[in-house]
């Protein structure tokens, strides 16, 4: 697979673009650590996007790893996740706001703090939004890629440190034009009482469309019927 | 479990969301919403809104990182998109209600069941009239992930999840106080292919006091 891109983001940067159906997105946890928050929509349709509920109830799954698939609210697949040597993926605890990084990190200004002036998931989710049109109303649930959040028989979650190693790595692989908006600031229920930068690599990769034996359509019945309503979009659409 | 002190006697409005039906209404600051489960089992699918301003709406992951757990109870603060206090639930003889299971659509019936189930009716459906009606500018995109209010979606310790039977019964309710104006839009759950409401949806009453 050729390589179409190759960029560092800084912890607690943002990127957004498109990725046709196909190319593979691959991020690397440069030093252990890092959590990449990322929304996901029809890069054509893009009132079509991911759907937390959907994607978890579709699978059975209260997280996400290889070979699950990331669901739109329109009964398609938007992605497969290809590779994963972490195996625990967060995707309903959110993403931190201004509020949240000031009462947790404290105050911080610009003018002595210059490019280390914190930022927060949200501000960055709105601001790669709005270059493609979008704006609060498309804030939904979001990814948490490399952040483990357990739930106890009561429902009380707990954020597991450590989760992530360095050179840990998620690729996905996605099944539909897709617009990916994402940010690397840190999981909101991160323990760590620094707020800190943990760089990401990401990568986009030329690939193909899955054959009807691939591992995340074969491990539930649900995966395939998605993936053929992707088809017939497909076809009517191209 | 917490029982109300509120007489329904005393309830200034009082509807019945007849099965697989939606409801939209406006509960003003300081008011009470009663959600009744009538004949036990269903599951109410619930959004609220700002009634100032509809993009600043009912969050589900702002609420599950907020109280740092996943079903709702009394106590539960429910969090807007923009970081305020929608409601707070006051009263609960049911126990748990989840926020993590979403709402069921024509086109997730597809993915979920059959590709067959297209047909059928469903909560998104249902979401989106509600919302045309309460304004028209409303679209698909005011649509986010809602509460299910008497539907019980336990999540094991390794990470499993299921739709197990209900753990509602028969006159059991809910109520919430209101801390801002706000629209609630229900949409009364009509699906038929899982034990969300027993595969029999029944009626549910709101009242607000």
């Amino acid at each position: 697979m050729s390589l179409l891109l190759e960029r560092t983001l800084t912890g607690a940067g943002m990127w957004s673009g498109v990725v046709s159906r196909g190319k593979r997105l691959r991020l690397t946890d440069i030093e252990g650590g890092a959590n990449v928050g990322m929304l996901l929509y029809n890069a054509l349709e893009r009132h079509e996007r991911y759907n937390m509920p959907d994607t978890l109830k579709g699978q059975h799954i209260f997280y996400l790893r290889a070979p699950y698939c990331l669901h739109s609210d329109m009964g398609r697949l938007l992605a497969s996740i290809t590779e994963d040597t972490v195996g625990w993926h967060d995707t309903v605890c959110g993403h931190s706001n201004a509020a949240g990084v000031l009462a947790k990190y404290g105050d911080h200004d610009y003018q002595h703090a210059r490019n280390e002036w914190y930022r927060n998931a949200r501000d960055c989710f709105l601001i790669e939004l709005a270059k493609w049109g979008l704006g609060k109303k498309d804030l939904v649930p979001n990814l948490n890629w490399f952040s483990k959040v357990v739930a106890d028989e009561a429902g009380k979650l707990s954020f597991v440190p450590g989760h992530s190693k360095a050179g840990a790595v998620v690729e996905l692989r996605f099944e539909i034009d897709t617009l990916v908006v994402l940010n690397t600031c840190q999981h909101p229920f991160d323990p760590d009482p620094e707020y800190r930068s943990h760089p990401v690599k990401l990568e986009i990769l030329e690939g193909d469309a899955p054959a009807l034996d691939d591992p995340s359509l074969t491990i539930r019945p649900e995966n395939l019927r998605a993936w053929e309503n992707n088809e017939t979009y497909h076809a009517l659409r191209f | 479990m917490t029982e109300s002190t509120l007489d329904p006697a005393n309830a200034s409005y009082r509807h019945v969301i007849p099965a697989g039906d939606w409801w939209v209404h406006e509960i003003k600051r300081g008011e009470t919403l009663r959600i009744l489960d009538l004949e036990g089992n269903q599951a109410a699918d619930t959004l609220f809104y700002s009634a100032a301003d509809p993009t600043d709406r009912y969050s589900a992951d702002g609420t599950i990182q907020a109280q740092q757990a996943l079903y709702l109870t009394t106590g539960t603060k429910l969090m807007s998109t923009e970081g305020n206090v929608l409601l707070e639930i006051t009263a609960d003889t049911c126990g748990r209600h989840d926020t993590l299971g979403g709402a069921c659509s024509r086109e997730s019936n597809t993915m979920r069941y059959a590709h067959d189930k297209e047909c059928m009716h469903a909560c998104r459906d249902s979401f989106i009239r509600g919302a045309q009606e309460w304004k028209v500018e409303l679209t698909k995109r005011d649509i986010a992930c809602n509460i299910n209010f008497f539907m019980n979606v336990p999540v094991s310790p390794e990470g499993g999840l299921t739709f197990a039977d209900g753990i509602s019964a028969p006159g059991r309710y809910v109520e919430m106080k209101a801390a801002m104006d706000v629209v609630c839009l229900i949409s009364n759950c009509p699906q038929l292919n899982n034990p969300c409401n027993g595969w029999n949806p029944t009626p549910v009453e709101v009242l607000i006091f």
